[in-house]
């Protein structure tokens, strides 16, 4: 378990993380999701002890990270896919990791085979493809088997085959009770990876709830119905306290029902439905309403 | 002792060290080829077989001591060393150790390397190491190298890039404390007390060859093992200050 306890950043004038608290729960896929610059970076460094916070603190099943004994049996982390020496095989750079947290060398074969790197362990790190380069420092975040994995957009710049690999990997992770946390700017990716989620903007956190009530609480439900019976149907709708709106084509559009609702009140009633659809608003309008004012670096769009 | 293994691991599975050494090792004993090539046979002294290990050499050293620091920060190796090892002293100590401890060994293969490389291109030459001095001049290049390597890798910790360590660590070796020199009359002064005109200090070996030594003319205040503590001193107490300020930053 991860518990951040009033977080703080500052560089200078600058507060990159602000009084940030959340906790993340073994057993899932956490998802850390924040615009580009909002802080997610910073606050996983600040995890692992690499920077200092300014004010607050974080705690890995209780313990800050610099009191950890032997880390990497702890906790696995995969920053940045390029912390390797280019010139240092694949092998030697996982060996001198394990050496440094008494694993032995075969568990260095063992991640190089459970990332399928097996084949390219003599040579040289500098001349792995990002995917490559990103199985690597997954090889490297699994190498003592902990119980909390950190990783920090590892989806970033991959192909659809990778994506898929890694989403799979940490899901199975997950299952197997650790504690994953994942950072992205991308809340369509987020969907399909995480169970629950850590919304940050500008370092402050936004929300903290499972993926999917933050999905419906967020893209504001609403039920397109089309029905040649809508004279009727209107009117019981609004009846039943739900607020009912034309849509196009002479469809209505109802919000704060259930199409599941709103079929039962057409069949209790005699309704004949030509159409019952809900309607979902896209993640990244969703992601955007919630964070639009917590973005650091704007663009105006279109103007 | 793990961390020391690590740290060896780190240093040996990447091709810079190899090259810095067989690069010492070429221009330290290569000089010394040189001098004993051009010295009439017969001519040839201990105190000029040691120009290439104790001038040319030391420079290369240097350089490859900040750079098994700096590259760490290149490549944010050092962040994976932190993560791993989240006692940031205890890995930075463990790597000043093995890099000064191969500095030390690859000084007295110089060393002994330009020595016997001279004896045997000029064998008429008196080179036979019998006083204690003749050792220190020989022997004590190593110390200087292990030192030297601890000093290099202070200023890699504080500067953390390689143009800048490198530059700062030769300019100061090689130019600015021979030039504080030409300051009148306070210039030498100021040279008793500069650390690698003690470590020339260190070694010289006085006799016939005095006023051809590295440091001569200056007028040192402290003997030549205070010299060699002296250098020492100035080397650690960098080494703690850079490793406090390593502590503290961000990594």
């Amino acid at each position: 378990m991860i518990e951040a306890i009033g977080l703080t950043k500052r560089y200078g004038r600058t507060v990159a993380v602000d009084d940030l608290s959340f906790t993340v729960q073994p057993g899932r896929v956490t998802g850390f999701l924040g615009p580009n610059g909002a802080g997610k970076s910073t606050t996983m460094r600040m995890i692992l002890g690499l920077d200092r916070p300014t004010a607050g603190r974080v705690l890995i099943d209780g313990k800050p990270y610099a009191e950890l004994n032997r880390p990497l049996r702890t906790v696995g982390a995969l920053l940045d896919a390029k912390w390797v020496h280019p010139n240092r095989s694949a092998r030697a750079h996982l060996r001198w990791l394990a050496k440094s947290n008494g694993l032995p060398d075969k568990r260095v074969d063992a991640v190089l085979e459970a990332v399928g790197l097996t084949q390219v362990a003599g040579k040289n790190a500098g001349g792995f493809s990002l995917g490559m380069s990103q199985r690597l420092g997954i090889a490297a975040a699994l190498l003592g088997d902990p119980k909390v994995l950190l990783f920090d957009e590892p989806v970033n710049g991959l192909d659809p085959e990778g994506i898929l690999w890694i989403r799979t990997f940490m899901q199975n992770l997950a299952a197997e009770g650790r504690t994953v946390l994942v950072s992205s700017h991308l809340l369509s990716e987020m969907a399909l990876t995480a169970s629950e989620l850590v919304v940050i903007g500008r370092g402050k956190l936004i929300t903290q709830s499972s993926t999917a009530e933050f999905i419906d609480r967020s893209t504001g439900n609403s039920v397109l119905v089309r029905s040649p019976q809508l004279f009727k149907l209107g009117p019981l709708l609004v009846d039943k306290g739900f607020t009912v709106r034309d849509g196009a084509d002479g469809a209505l559009s109802v919000s704060g029902a259930t199409s599941d609702q709103i079929g039962d009140i057409a069949a209790a009633n005699g309704v004949v439905l030509h159409e019952l659809s809900p309607q979902r608003g896209s993640l990244e309008e969703a992601f955007m309403q919630l964070t639009g004012d917590a973005v650091e670096y704007h663009a105006e769009i279109g103007k | 002792m793990t961390l020391l293994a690590v740290e060896r691991i780190k240093l040996f599975s990447t091709r810079s060290p190899y090259w810095c050494s067989a690069l010492a090792l070429i221009l330290g004993v290569g000089l010394t080829a040189i001098i004993a090539g051009t010295t009439e046979n017969g001519q040839m002294s201990i105190g000029l077989t040691q120009f290439g290990s104790s001038q040319l050499a030391l420079a290369v050293v240097l350089v490859m001591s900040a750079l098994a620091v700096t590259t760490e920060y290149r490549f944010s190796t050092i962040r994976a060393t932190f993560l791993a090892v989240p006692n940031r002293i205890s890995a930075l100590v463990a790597k000043t150790v093995v890099v000064a401890f191969i500095a030390g060994v690859l000084g007295e293969i110089i060393a002994f390397g330009s020595w016997a490389l001279a004896k045997v291109m000029s064998p008429t030459s008196d080179l036979a190491i019998n006083t204690g001095a003749e050792w220190r001049h020989v022997a004590g290049v190593g110390l200087l190298f292990g030192i030297g390597a601890i000093l290099a890798m202070a200023v890699g910790i504080l500067v953390r890039q390689t143009a800048g360590a490198v530059a700062i660590l030769l300019v100061w070796n090689m130019l600015l404390e021979g030039l504080i020199g030409i300051i009148p009359k306070v210039g030498v002064k100021i040279q008793a007390w500069l650390p690698f005109q003690n470590a020339n200090h260190f070694l010289a070996l006085g006799g016939a060859d005095a006023a051809e030594q590295p440091g001569a003319g200056i007028d040192f205040k402290l003997s030549q093992w205070g010299s060699l503590a002296y250098f020492a001193g100035i080397a650690v107490a960098l080494l703690v200050v850079a490793l406090i300020v390593a502590k503290r930053r961000d990594a």
